[in-house]
């Protein structure tokens, strides 16, 4: 199953290749991988996608708590939770089509960011399965160049995750709740 | 007052306690050593390869639990050390390994001696820092410390630039850190301990299972506590050896691919496997599908990531195994197991702990006359019947108490099998990465920081000659570290392998064979070639003592002579018969209770 985890990490050097070491090391499926600092600029938000049974999951979660330059992970799958991606898509447009391409990026609130003699670059966010869709519908025209910016994600509601002061504090009773739940 | 950053580097060691570094100077850590230079409070041993220098200071600290630290430079100086830091990830070993680096405005250029070693070292490190600004370093050595020796240890590698260890800066070195992304779990949840005590109370055929957390928590004597408070017997990994002293009678030995024939019984037909500082590792499971099939599991340990990671875990406790011990304790109850008691007494019986069916070669014959004796110690072709098994019993009967430190292969699972360990922290082996190489180096560290005690090196001629050139550091150093090499002129493990399971394809495992020899020889003659290296000689050539020995009556008098000398390394080259082997033996992807017990008998 497609897990999003969120994490609040140091803003060092070298974090992200930590992060992306150890699917690479273990063997861990990653889908999709981004990062940018937060309003502290000393912490990062890492927002990455990936894929496994509720085992692999349950280790990537506890290895990725496990590094020293990672504060916090939430798992927000299991959460109401928002999901947007953007993408940059350049199509073969001649003057002819640009009306029709108005169109479609119209239905998929997109934006048209450039137009040149013979071609067109739409913007368009959204779900991940939006934006395959928004490709997919594109296709007739011929698409020259795609650009995604993998998920970013965050919780619906009151609980604000974007607080760098979560620390993992009272982590043994946490932990040990976790366990309880993963093995119910 | 401002001091540059090699001067600040040895105000931290100074502060942390260390008293002994491992190092190989090179370019860039020049003032670093020169720092050092008329340091009195803190002895720099010289060792004669980066990674001696990592496993002495990997032996230092499994042997005490204190911090191990090294000192290298950069590049080869570096990457030297991959494999000592390795080893001691696996094994949780709290080590600070600092390298140099070549200066920051130098980095990425690929200048003389650069290496990434941050890059390099970042899946095989608990944690690793590269200091790009001097004033962070304070903070980055007191991290370095912080983290390598507390919850779950491990190797901390720093990186240090030509130009951070030369600026002037800050003197201040922190008493405390505090990382926000590292707070290991210590004490136990109390509700799933309450759990644990309550499932020990009602099994019918509990069992231990203890793992190497329980010596690097130091949990050794409440844990001998709690076996004698409920009576439950105990299984141990490699690691957890001498968790229980080896002739308790409730210590059924180590439990996997060559445990004892009762330790996997037991596992396999428990109702409840207590688990505390192991990891289920594959080597002690054998085939997971048929692995403890009929037990609910218990597991205790530190790092959350060994839980429930193999085996499914009924009760998981995220903790130090001696808070989580000290914790359960007022909880215990025996459970009324005296079935199952004797049950095990039976098992017991059928095959008793550390003998095992041996070849046609039980009696040990007379090689040849005794006059042609002096003759056949010069020629080196000639390997008798001495068992490898009865030198290492001797081992223990001569020096019971000693710190035994060990290759990888064959001596290490003779080892494990017939020594009888009954102290904590008394066995050093590389347990996770299997290092050949790792026990003579490891065997200098603890000799350094036990001075009192006796440290033997139980080798084979194989893995000896993979860190040899410490020899020399032993020697400047004057330690009467004995190594006992069990000499049979092949990587006995792998042949062991290839004749069990590859028709006895002797392919690259024969130390002896040479030019001459056949394409494929299937056994050892009086054919074969002069055997290399003359391990006395050699002894000699480093100003160590060499002895040699054929025979079994022969192996105490050589020992005891060993044990006489105090002030400088003992080689004790022991000629084996060549194709012994180690057994029982349960065969990769078999079940822990399919041991193999001689060769071509299934058990």
């Amino acid at each position: 199953m497609t897990h999003v985890f969120s994490m609040l990490v140091e803003n060092h050097q070298g974090v992200l290749s930590r992060i992306a070491g150890l699917f690479s090391g273990r063997g861990y499926n990653l889908e999709s991988i981004t990062a940018g600092v937060t309003t502290d600029p000393q912490v990062s938000r890492i927002t990455l996608v990936c894929k496994g049974d509720d085992n692999i999951i349950d280790q990537i979660k506890k290895q990725l708590n496990k590094l020293v330059d990672v504060i916090k992970v939430n798992d927000l799958s299991a959460l109401p939770s928002l999901n947007r991606e953007l993408a940059l898509i350049k199509v073969r447009a001649k003057p002819n089509q640009r009306g029709e391409i108005f169109q479609v990026a119209d239905v998929f609130r997109a934006r048209v960011l450039d137009v040149g003699i013979d071609s067109m670059v739409l913007e368009v966010t959204g779900s991940s399965e939006k934006i395959d869709n928004f490709i997919a519908v594109l296709q007739p025209y011929s698409t020259r160049e795609v650009a995604r910016s993998g998920l970013i994600s965050m919780e619906r509601g009151k609980k604000q995750a974007t607080e760098p002061t979560l620390q993992r504090k009272g982590a043994s009773e946490k932990l040990n709740d976790d366990f309880k739940i993963t093995i119910a | 007052m401002k001091i540059n950053g090699a001067e600040l580097f040895v105000k931290a060691l100074k502060a942390e306690g260390v008293k002994h570094l491992f190092g190989f100077p090179g370019g860039v850590v020049i003032p670093v050593f020169d720092a050092l230079y008329s340091e009195t409070e803190i002895q720099v041993i010289l060792t004669r390869h980066e990674q001696g220098a990592v496993h002495a200071a990997d032996g230092y600290a499994r042997s005490t639990g204190k911090t191990g630290v090294c000192l290298v430079t950069s590049g080869p100086g570096a990457t030297n050390t991959v494999t000592g830091i390795a080893t001691a990830n696996f094994d949780s070993v709290p080590i600070v390994c600092f390298t140099g680096q070549v200066s920051r405005s130098m980095i990425g250029n690929d200048a003389f001696q650069e290496a990434d070693i941050v890059g390099i070292t970042r899946p095989i490190t608990k944690h690793n820092y590269l200091v790009l600004d001097r004033k962070d370093l304070g903070r980055i050595l007191k991290e370095a410390f912080t983290i390598a020796n507390s919850g779950r240890p491990g190797p901390v590698l720093v990186d240090l630039p030509q130009d951070v260890l030369l600026e002037k800066g800050d003197d201040e070195y922190p008493a405390k850190v505090s990382i926000r992304g590292y707070n290991p779990v210590l004490k136990g949840h109390p509700n799933q301990i309450k759990k644990a005590a309550m499932e020990l109370k009602r099994a019918k055929k509990p069992l231990f299972y203890v793992g190497g957390g329980i010596h690097i928590a130091e949990a050794v004597e409440i844990f001998r506590k709690a076996v004698k408070k409920t009576g439950v017997p105990v299984v141990h990994s490699l690691m957890g050896i001498g968790a229980l002293p080896g002739d308790d009678p409730l210590c059924l030995g180590m439990l996997g691919m060559h445990g004892t024939y009762i330790a996997n019984m037991a596992v396999n037909n428990a109702d409840l496997l207590f688990g505390i500082g192991n990891r289920f590792d594959d080597r002690a499971t054998g085939n997971l599908s048929k692995f403890a099939t009929e037990a609910k599991i218990v597991h205790i340990d530190q790092d959350p990531v060994s839980i429930s990671r193999n085996v499914a875990v009924e009760v998981p406790i995220v903790g130090d195994a001696r808070l989580v011990l000290e914790q359960l304790m007022p909880l215990l109850e025996a459970p009324k197991i005296n079935e199952w008691i004797k049950q095990i007494d039976e098992w017991k019986e059928e095959h008793p702990l550390a003998v095992h069916v041996v070849r046609g070669s039980d009696a040990p014959k007379a090689n040849k006359a005794g006059a042609a004796r002096a003759e056949e110690a010069a020629d080196r072709r000639s390997f008798g019947h001495l068992r490898p098994d009865r030198v290492i019993q001797t081992i223990c009967e001569v020096f019971p108490d000693a710190i035994i430190a060990t290759e990888v292969g064959q001596n290490q699972m003779w080892t494990a099998q017939f020594f009888t360990f009954r102290h904590p922290r008394s066995l050093l082996t590389s347990g996770g990465l299997g290092t050949m190489g790792y026990g003579f180096p490891a065997a200098i560290g603890a000799q350094i920081a036990n001075p009192d005690k006796r440290v033997i090196d139980i080798a084979g001629d194989g893995s000896i000659q993979m860190n040899i050139q410490e020899l020399a550091t032993a020697v400047h150093n004057n330690l009467p570290v004995i190594v006992t090499i069990l000499n049979n002129g092949y990587l006995g493990m792998v042949r062991q392998w290839q004749e069990l399971f590859f028709d006895k394809r002797y392919s690259s495992t024969c130390l002896m064979s040479g030019a001459d020899c056949p394409p494929e020889c299937k056994g050892p003659g009086d054919h074969c070639p002069v055997y290399l290296p003359d391990f006395v000689k050699l002894a000699e050539a480093y100003g160590a003592v060499g002895l040699r020995v054929f025979e079994e009556k022969d192996v105490k008098p050589a020992l005891n002579e060993a044990g006489k000398i105090k002030d400088r390394p003992i080689f004790i080259d022991f000629i084996v018969e060549r194709e012994f082997n180690v057994f029982p033996m349960v065969a990769p992807g078999s079940g822990n209770t399919e041991m193999i017990f001689s060769e071509g008998r299934q058990g």
